[in-house]
């Protein structure tokens, strides 16, 4: 966040502006918020969620045609009758179907790779552009007239001044509330669209819920701002509606900084302010009349994107001095933990699982017990097949053959999410974390199960005290890890080592009875591994299963109860760790054997 | 409807679609192997299409300063990351190509009237003329970024498509061109009169279509695109260039735009933006084939075109929402059937 001062100096401005500026810079000014609102849903959709839509100009159109229709439309039949007239009416009625096909263009698309959803929104896009244009109810290609202007308050809306502060109070608003919803725990599952869907299904979140959220809210944002529009204008048509636009606002998101909420201001307005310059000038110095302007726009963008993909917004905010703020550790009450199973139940039973990829068998009946308050080790050498039998059990791939029994119930064909749901919890091999979010965010992903508030309190922030639990529970897996010096660091900064634990702390706050920790030691030096091992022993202690892949044998040999030996896909051997260490079959794998 | 008009709405389909389905093979290749989804496409069928006309209006076509132009700063480009790294061996492949060969072209412009030509010999200079720029773009807006996410590298194309519309205002104006058929002749079966450019259409179509399963079945290039689209990074450790790949691929689908263009002039009006739409129902046709398979999008882009054709008759201005909105149950289909592993950044 900026410093107080910018934000209020902005507000000052915007207060004063519409005073002393022209009507021609308001009403440029009032068409950079319009532009602006769209804008900041993309914001959202796609420089944070990594998805993206060729057809935010046909929500703006849907935002406008409804409300136009329904405020102007005479022969309206008798059950919508109550819709009509009224501007407000118009705005809840645009809402609902924006909202419907949104949701359905969304539900179509999003299960498919992200390619997709820009492609249907293009199709979508073009259809509905053709539609406006050749229903003969909504005018054809003149549109519609005589719209009736807004009141808000008892005032009516005539002229731009007036209108400028409804303008710019929505687009405050829209700033607010996506603001809010990153800062939240629905927000931190749509951050880890972009990177890092397998880690967080694998706790919990439903990553295509996410995605249709985002969609969803980018496209209301781009009703509205379409509401906006029909009642400042008094009339609509088509073109402001087509692809081009949609194509234009996508370059606002871009160039402002695709990622930053505030940066959707910044891109609305360089790309209205250069296009009106541009069609001033291209065409005098052309010797030709037409949409030149596009030209520039598509060699900056492409330029930009090689140049400086993170757009205009982090290069200015860099001119900023940031001010040190001294952040405090969460504080709150702990949220409610389950109860500890009974020590020695089996959690975790697999039976002959077998992985096949392709004709390559990469476990072959692998049966594996983990029973709580245990620690279960499962070694082998380079390319045994642990790692797939880990992706196996925790759902993250699916077995070919066998079972997989968790907490009493068959898992094998669940995905990761739901088995996350029944209480277990894991890290990965390859550090999956999400480098530019912070410590203390990255650890709070693990707690997501353990939150409920949804997307529509984050946005009002009226979850700030489930909000706070979550965020203290983070904090304090973080402190048990050893990385409270780091909290407020962001991830991608740490040593590989301190990333692996974060993994571990983040597993942990999901407060799971079976966790999987796939190589936690590996890049530790010696005493952090100590501490890690003292940190198991006491989850252990606790009640908790843990299940164990690890290479350093001292470590291994030390702290697990049993251990489990794997070698090309198959169990060689099962036992206490000094029955293992003097099984041949075992020291032939590790060392080879004498011919 | 009776059965002759029936049997005319089918032959116009069946033409469209022929193009669409050249447009949706090469959009298909162009996103195995380099991952870009090339909104572009179309600006080529418009380029190829209205260059051929200015040659036979006797102006010289702005395509050729684009040419120039182009070629002017991939070889500064060029010319500056092979001094930078000491490969001076590259300098005259590059000089040659995009100096040299933009100025030949321009000579032959020059020297022989290109109006009083054959028709033949206009459209392999239009060729020779657009096709050139499908590599060169590649090279100036995608190879610095060919290893972004689909999401980045879909926004490149859709700015390299609102630079090439401009363009295409620019150089060509706004009105519309339409060019004479290839031959006069039509041919009678029965009491359907199937015209000669519906016949050029669909046997350069095949031809080429034929040509292209040739190339990649037989040639080492095709074999060495085949392989990029597979696995880059293993086509790569193979000594395949994902560079090479990438141009050669862009090289391909100029190609087959500008011809589409070229085949498609004599049947309907091209103004500087149709290019657009024309390519977006190749796209349909390709999201038929899932981006994938060839011969699915080629089947595809069949149905759009006889779609189109048949609904231009009962609802003709509803044709474009109703191909358009085609896509919506392959939409359905393909997310019932395929189960995703979300490209991880």
């Amino acid at each position: 966040m900026q410093p107080h001062y910018l934000l209020g100096g902005f507000l000052v401005l915007l207060l004063t502006v519409p005073q002393i500026a022209s009507e021609f810079h308001v009403t440029l000014l009032n068409y950079i918020g319009l532009y602006s609102i769209v804008a900041i849903g993309l914001v959202l959709l796609t420089g944070i969620g990594g998805l993206t839509s060729f057809g935010q100009a046909a929500f703006v159109g849907l935002g406008g045609y409804t409300t136009a229709y329904l405020t102007t439309a005479t022969n309206l039949p008798a059950w919508a009758a109550f819709l009509g007239g009224a501007p407000w009416m118009g705005l809840l009625a645009g809402i609902v179907i924006t909202a419907l096909v949104a949701l359905l263009l969304g539900l179509l698309t999003l299960r498919l790779s992200g390619h997709y959803l820009p492609l249907g929104t293009i199709a979508w896009s073009i259809s509905l552009y053709f539609l406006f244009g050749n229903l003969e109810f909504l005018g054809g290609h003149t549109g519609i007239t005589g719209i009736p202007a807004l009141t808000v308050f008892g005032l009516v809306m005539m002229d731009g001044r007036n209108f400028f502060y409804v303008i710019w109070a929505v687009v405050l608003i829209a700033v607010w509330l996506t603001v809010n919803l990153l800062d939240s725990r629905e927000g931190r599952a749509i951050r880890a669209l972009k990177g890092g869907v397998v880690m967080a299904e694998a706790m919990g979140v439903d990553t295509a819920r996410s995605k249709v959220v985002i969609f969803l809210i980018a496209a209301l944002f781009g009703c509205v701002s379409g509401w906006l529009y029909a009642h400042l204008q008094r009339f609509v048509n088509p073109t402001p509606f087509s692809i081009n636009m949609s194509i234009e606002y996508l370059f606002m998101a871009v160039l402002g900084g695709a990622a930053h909420v505030w940066g959707a201001l910044i891109g609305a307005g360089v790309i209205t302010i250069l296009k009106q310059w541009l069609q001033d000038w291209l065409p005098r110095l052309l010797g030709a009349s037409g949409n030149f302007e596009m030209i520039v726009f598509g060699v900056l963008l492409i330029y930009v994107l090689q140049r400086a993909r993170d757009g205009i917004w982090p290069i200015l905010a860099r001119l900023v001095p940031q001010p040190v703020v001294v952040r405090a550790v969460p504080q709150a009450e702990p949220l409610p933990r389950k109860l500890p199973p009974d020590k020695g139940l089996v959690l975790l039973d697999a039976r002959k699982v077998v992985k096949r990829f392709g004709g390559l068998v990469a476990n072959n009946n692998m049966n594996l017990t983990v029973k709580s308050g245990e620690i279960m080790a499962l070694i082998g050498p380079n390319g045994a097949g642990k790692s797939t039998m880990f992706n196996c059990l925790s759902g993250v791939d699916q077995a070919t053959e066998g079972e997989v029994l968790f907490a009493g119930r068959d898992v094998t064909r669940l995905d990761s999410r739901e088995i996350a749901r029944l209480g277990m919890s894991r890290t990965f091999q390859h550090v999956r974390l999400l480098g530019t979010m912070s410590v203390l965010e990255n650890a709070a992903i693990g707690a997501h199960l353990r939150g409920s508030k949804g997307v529509l309190p984050a946005m009002l922030h009226l979850e700030r005290g489930e909000e706070a639990r979550l965020l203290a529970e983070a904090a304090r897996q973080v402190e048990r890890v050893g990385l409270k010096d780091a909290m407020f660091e962001p991830a991608g900064s740490l040593a590989l080592g301190q990333q692996r634990t974060l993994e571990i702390a983040r597993a942990m706050c999901a407060d799971p009875c079976l966790l999987l920790l796939d190589e936690p030691a590996a890049g530790l030096r010696y005493l952090e591994k100590q501490a890690l091992a003292e940190l198991l022993r006491k989850l252990r202690g606790e009640g908790v299963g843990i299940l164990l892949v690890e290479h350093d044998m001292d470590f291994v040999m030390g702290l697990a109860d049993r251990v489990v030996v794997m070698e090309f896909g198959e169990k060689i051997a099962e036992g206490l760790p000094e029955e293992v260490q003097r099984n041949p079959a075992v020291i032939e794998a590790y060392l080879g054997g004498v011919e | 409807m009776n059965i002759e008009i029936a049997l005319l709405l089918g032959q116009d389909g069946l033409t469209n679609g022929a193009i669409y389905a050249l447009l949706s093979v090469a959009l298909v290749l162009v996103f195995a192997v380099t991952r870009v989804i090339y909104i572009p496409q179309g600006e080529f069928v418009a380029f190829g299409a209205l260059t051929l006309a200015s040659f036979q209006v006797g102006k010289t076509p702005g395509t050729l300063w684009l040419l120039i132009g182009a070629g002017v700063v991939v070889a500064l480009v060029d010319l500056s990351s092979a001094l930078r790294s000491g490969q001076r061996r590259h300098i005259p492949r590059i000089v040659g190509w995009n100096l040299a060969y933009p100025a030949v072209v321009a000579g032959v412009i020059h020297l022989f009237t290109p109006a009083e030509l054959p028709l033949l010999a206009q459209i392999v200079l239009s060729l020779a003329l657009v096709v050139p720029l499908g590599p060169m773009t590649y090279r100036l807006a995608y190879q610095p970024l060919a290893e972004a996410s689909v999401l980045v590298l879909l926004i490149v194309s859709v700015a390299v498509h609102l630079a090439l519309v401009g363009l295409g205002l620019l150089f060509f104006g706004a009105e519309g061109s339409r060019t004479p058929a290839f031959s006069e002749g039509s041919l009678s079966v029965g009491s359907l009169t199937v015209s000669g450019q519906t016949l050029w259409v669909l046997g350069a179509s095949l031809t080429l279509i034929v040509v292209l399963a040739l190339f990649f079945e037989r040639t080492i290039y095709g074999k060495a695109l085949r392989a990029t689209a597979m696995n880059r990074t293993g086509a790569r450790l193979m000594g395949i260039s994902t560079v090479m790949a990438g141009k050669l691929s862009f090289l391909l689908a100029s190609l087959i735009g500008a011809l589409s263009g070229i085949l498609i002039a004599p049947i309907t009006t091209i103004y500087y933006d149709t290019g657009f739409l024309i390519g977006l129902k190749g796209f349909v046709g390709a999201i038929v084939g899932a981006l994938s398979s060839y011969p699915l999008a080629a089947a595809g882009a069949l149905l759009v075109g006889l779609l189109e054709a048949f609904s231009s008759f009962w609802a003709s201005a509803f044709k474009e929402v109703i191909v358009f909105t085609l896509i919506i149950p392959v939409l359905v289909w393909l997310s019932l059937t395929t189960r995703h592993v979300e490209e991880e950044e």
